[in-house]
């Protein structure tokens, strides 16, 4: 028992210190955002006077809040789409068997594991010439493109422990494989449905090498670009209050979901490797 | 007759319903990775500048020579490799302690995983500028911590630290959340039946965990190795390539995006694709982890 005692001591040390390992970023750049400008170089770990003025800066910063709208507004669709096919294809793949199965699965393990840098040239002299360069549509491709893999391969996980009786049963009834699908498998892959578009719209709310690529403008430039791109008031000084106010503000989201869904997440995430 | 016919047509309704759900899937993938991959290896073997656009001229393989010869490509490719290797062999060393506080936490449980996922999903530039800023020498408190007037970012072997350790803390509560799936499936008995036959905590964790976490463990590296590799958010934030810390993948948007020369880019592109086919291959065959193997373990 007095091992039992020690033991408990042991991991709730070692759980603040992975607390700690998290936060420890995470509490600078928002102690950096809530400094005065002026005590920015204090070298202080938490701000000593408290001052907003760098949040007042970037949002009314015009730039600033047009990419929070194109961060939103595109990885919102992007999710909506990669998700919505994925459904489809792994429906196909856990439940139909059809020539080409296999090649579908190497086909996604491939895409899996694609460089992006591989297409950036391409993509950019093509969405050139189509029109598709800087606008919403041109990142929406490559993000649900690039995420269709991983949510294939979570809806997949998931799809194969649904219980395939309930959709037996609904077509010994008459129902199409279409209808069993909508009315008796949907319903039962809502929580797999909800893992994958968590984790696609991470993805793409992240992306930073397509976003520099193809924009150049607040026509679709998204938060991550807008922050490497922020300027100050000379070309060599970086202005650090507001790229941490801006930080602080794409990451409360993200931070937000996270808390809320973390089962979700880890079950989405390990859903690949749990069954290697 | 009349019931095989049946089938049969049922069996054809079937597939032609599992293409059809496929499509637009299958589409995509051909229109946004196969087909612009093609046009790289394509354009990879012209002189095709977009500020002339109109001088593009077939030259065979001269940009991968160009490449190939170039020291800025070796430098690049052994940087590369240096922050690849260095980070995934840490993370690996790291992600075990802590997928075990995660397996063993019984208090705090969804504190310590949520907390475990924050460094993993946030913004990659956002991370780097926080790593960037804390070991400024005006701006950060490391320096003040460790009593140093050190000027991180300024020097070869200093960035790469900072470089690594940026990866690291982002990246290895993924290879943690990877290794605990694992983990999970040793299964309790063998490790009591073994606490009993005498093994003490490090003889259980070697002869027994280990080596039935192999097939999580080596997925986790694949995936982080491949990751890895293609690492350019993190560099282009911290030093942008200073101090000679380029990485391929800048080298590819250096040559495409900023220098609008998409030949030579391309061929820059398709070089990190062949690497990245070649690490995977390796990887498949002298781990052997098997795709077909993964398949039918996941068709249980």
């Amino acid at each position: 028992m007095k091992k039992g005692l020690l033991e408990s001591v042991f991991w709730a040390m070692s759980n603040v210190l992975v607390i700690a390992y998290a936060a420890i970023p995470m509490l600078w750049i928002l102690s950096l955002s809530l400094k005065r400008g002026s005590d920015l170089n204090d070298q202080y770990f938490f701000p000593q006077t408290i001052s907003l003025e760098h949040y007042r800066n970037v949002f009314s910063d015009t730039q600033f809040s047009s990419a929070i709208l194109n961060s939103i507004g595109i990885a919102s669709i992007a999710t909506l789409f990669s998700v919505f096919l994925g459904m489809f294809a792994a429906y196909a793949i856990v439940r139909l068997e059809f020539p080409g199965r296999r090649l579908m699965l190497a086909g996604i393990l491939t895409t899996a594991m694609f460089p992006p840098i591989a297409i950036i040239g391409p993509l950019f002299d093509m969405w050139r010439i189509t029109g598709l360069y800087d606008t919403w549509l041109g990142l929406i491709l490559p993000y649900m493109t690039f995420t269709l893999p991983l949510a294939i391969w979570i809806l997949a996980a998931f799809f194969r422990e649904i219980p395939w009786d309930l959709d037996k049963a609904a077509r010994i009834d008459g129902a199409t494989t279409l209808q069993s699908f909508i009315r008796v498998m949907v319903p039962l892959a809502a929580p797999g449905v909800f893992t994958a578009a968590i984790l696609v719209f991470i993805f793409a709310w992240n992306d930073f090498l397509f976003a520099i690529s193809l924009t150049s403008t607040d026509n679709a430039r998204t938060v991550p670009a807008a922050i490497a791109f922020f300027t100050g008031s000379s070309r060599f000084e970086l202005p650090i209050g507001s790229i941490a106010a801006a930080s602080v503000v794409v990451t409360v989201p993200v931070m937000i979901v996270v808390l809320i869904f973390q089962q979700r997440i880890v079950a989405g995430l390990t859903s690949g490797a749990i069954k290697g | 007759m009349l019931r095989g016919n049946e089938r049969r047509k049922q069996r054809r309704d079937e597939q032609y319903q599992a293409w059809l759900l496929c499509a637009p899937a299958v589409l995509v993938l051909i229109l946004v990775t196969a087909y612009p991959i093609l046009y790289a290896i394509w354009l990879s073997f012209f002189r095709y500048d977009l500020r002339f656009p109109d001088q593009r001229i077939f030259v065979g393989l001269d940009n991968y020579l160009s490449i190939l010869t170039s020291e800025v490509w070796w430098q690049a490719m052994s940087n590369t490799l240096i922050l690849t290797i260095s980070s995934v062999a840490l993370e690996l060393i790291l992600a075990f302690p802590l997928a075990l506080i995660m397996y063993h936490t019984i208090f705090w449980r969804h504190a310590v995983r949520a907390a475990t996922l924050l460094p993993y999903v946030i913004t990659t530039v956002v991370a780097a500028f926080a790593w960037k800023f804390a070991f400024d020498p005006t701006t950060g408190f490391i320096n003040a911590l460790l009593g140093m007037e050190q000027a991180w970012l300024t020097q070869r072997w200093s960035s790469f630290l900072v470089i690594i350790l940026t990866e690291i803390w982002k990246t290895t509560p993924f290879m943690a959340l990877m290794l605990l799936a694992g983990l999970t499936l040793v299964p309790n008995e063998l490790i009591q039946a073994a606490r009993v036959d005498g093994a003490n905590a490090w003889q259980r964790f070697i002869k027994i965990t280990v080596p039935m976490m192999k097939p999580a463990i080596l997925v986790a590296v694949l995936f982080r190795t491949l990751d890895a590799f293609r690492i350019f958010d993190t560099v282009f934030v911290l030093t942008s390539g200073a101090q000679d810390t380029e990485t391929v993948s800048m080298i590819g948007y250096n040559t495409l995006i900023v220098s609008l020369n998409l030949g030579l880019g391309s061929a820059v592109s398709v070089l990190i694709f062949i690497s990245i086919v070649v690490i995977s291959v390796l990887f498949v065959k002298g781990f052997n982890i098997t795709l077909s193997k993964r398949e039918s373990g996941d068709q249980k």
